[in-house]
């Protein structure tokens, strides 16, 4: 039998290694799974590389990692945004290693990796400073930048749904980068707001199917990231 | 010689005429996403969004925000009847695959061959930010740059090449100011309007890059 609930957010994050490169879900604060996010903390790995597309804002979620000194680089497109303080001071006290890379082939090196592709040729960022050092190509009298695929060791994902054998929908725009990451992720650790049973989820509606996904962890009236007062706030 | 340059809205509104019936737009944080405001009625375009969603609507009233429908700048948005919703991969293939038709992007600084700089200022102090920039100027089909004519001290921004680090390389096609609106083509920049009472020289001497005049060129009508 194939049953991937677990039953705690402890039980989720168990045994995530120092060094690991962690993917987290989310854009603005649409989508992070603060939940996971707490857990991790609790659970204490060090030294990590957290791959995600801005920098967290205020004090809490991504903020409130990056704040514990556990985490070694950052690679994201838009570190800098309201709110961004903790990633702000972290950096200019060269705290903070920073990986800047455009939103679109920050999703395209994950797919890469998750697709099994030793990378892909793209038009963006050619002919500028964040194609400096990199491969390029002319093809079809266009040139293209040479981008690595993007793995993690572990990818935080905020469902709506799940069921036990890991297939997912998500709320609105809060699915973003999620299905991407779950794919490019050796454990791929998902809290959803709801479990349910094996059919539950229409085939043709699953999102992201099961098989990207390794933990799911039922966390019902999640936080959204951003909120005040957050708990159902979106329902 | 006096003339009027366009506020803020008249460029929108300037712009917002431009945009085609049918068309597949994204839009900039700022200026751009205030032109949308002025597309004609009886023209239906989509908006797509970074985040993974085409259809976008206006802002939502005060009280009906949802956290989970929001724009490429965090701000809450509205899904018309018709939105679609998908995930960021498939969001920035319809940007580089050449399928969103118009991108509207606000500049700092736009060369006469059509470099586009607004991500940086160079400066090594700030920690960076790109976000979907790149994406969108390397890959949308059409780009337009909206920007001030001017820096707020007078400096042209408009330029033979761009002194700021580059978004894109040769990839805007028409350029809308407070002062005009400027084709850029293969023979170089083409005015093809100008703010009410401004003279040809007037504009030429804002502009650091060499400005040919349209034939049929015309005041910007408002």
């Amino acid at each position: 039998m194939i049953d991937k609930r677990v039953s705690s957010l402890a039980a989720a994050v168990e045994g995530i290694r120092d060094g690991s490169v962690i993917l987290i879900g989310g854009f603005g604060a649409s989508g992070i799974p603060v939940e996971l996010i707490d857990a991790l903390i609790d659970q204490g790995a060090k030294e990590l590389t957290v791959v995600t597309n801005n920098a967290g804002a205020g004090h809490t979620d991504v903020a409130k990692l990056l704040a514990t000194g556990r985490v070694r680089k950052i690679v994201c497109s838009f570190p800098r945004s309201a709110g961004s303080v903790v990633f702000e001071e972290l950096f200019s006290a060269g705290k903070l290693e920073l990986e800047l890379v455009p939103q679109g082939t920050l999703s395209e090196r994950m797919r890469a990796a998750g697709a099994g592709l030793g990378g892909f040729f793209t038009p963006t960022a050619a002919g500028t400073k964040l194609a400096e050092g990199k491969e390029t190509r002319v093809i079809d009298g266009r040139e293209y930048v040479f981008e690595k695929p993007l793995k993690g060791d572990v990818a935080l994902i905020k469902a709506e749904t799940a069921d036990r054998w890991g297939n997912l929908t998500f709320r609105l725009a809060a699915r973003n980068f999620a299905p991407t990451m779950a794919m490019a992720a050796d454990l791929t650790i998902v809290q959803a707001g709801r479990i349910v049973d094996l059919g539950g989820i229409a085939p043709e509606q699953v999102m992201t199917p099961g098989i990207f996904v390794d933990r799911v962890v039922e966390v019902a009236n999640p936080v959204h990231a951003g909120l005040p007062n957050a708990a159902g706030a979106a329902r | 010689m006096t003339f009027k340059p366009l506020s803020r809205d008249e460029i929108a509104r300037r712009v917002g005429r431009d945009i085609p019936d049918g068309a597949y737009v994204n839009l900039g944080i700022g200026l751009p996403t205030l032109a949308a405001n002025y597309v004609p009625t009886d023209r239906e375009v989509i908006y797509h969004s970074e985040n993974g969603i085409l259809g976008m609507g206006p802002a939502p009233k005060k009280g009906e925000e949802d956290p989970d429908i929001i724009n490429a700048g965090k701000q809450p948005v509205t899904l018309l009847p018709g939105a679609a919703i998908f995930h960021h991969t498939d969001a920035f293939a319809m940007i580089r695959g050449g399928h969103i038709d118009l991108a509207l992007l606000g500049a700092m600084q736009v060369a006469a061959n059509g470099d586009l700089a607004n991500w940086s200022t160079g400066d090594e102090k700030l920690p960076p930010a790109v976000g979907g920039a790149m994406d969108l100027g390397a890959g949308a089909a059409s780009v337009w740059a909206l920007m001030e004519h001017t820096t707020k001290t007078g400096e042209p921004k408009i330029l033979e090449r761009c002194t700021y680090p580059l978004t894109a390389a040769g990839v805007v096609d028409r350029i809308y100011t407070n002062l005009a609106v400027i084709d850029v083509t293969a023979d170089g920049l083409i005015v093809r309007e100008m703010a009410p009472g401004l003279g040809f020289d007037e504009l030429q001497a804002r502009t650091g890059a060499k400005l040919t005049l349209a034939n049929d060129w015309r005041v910007i009508a408002l």
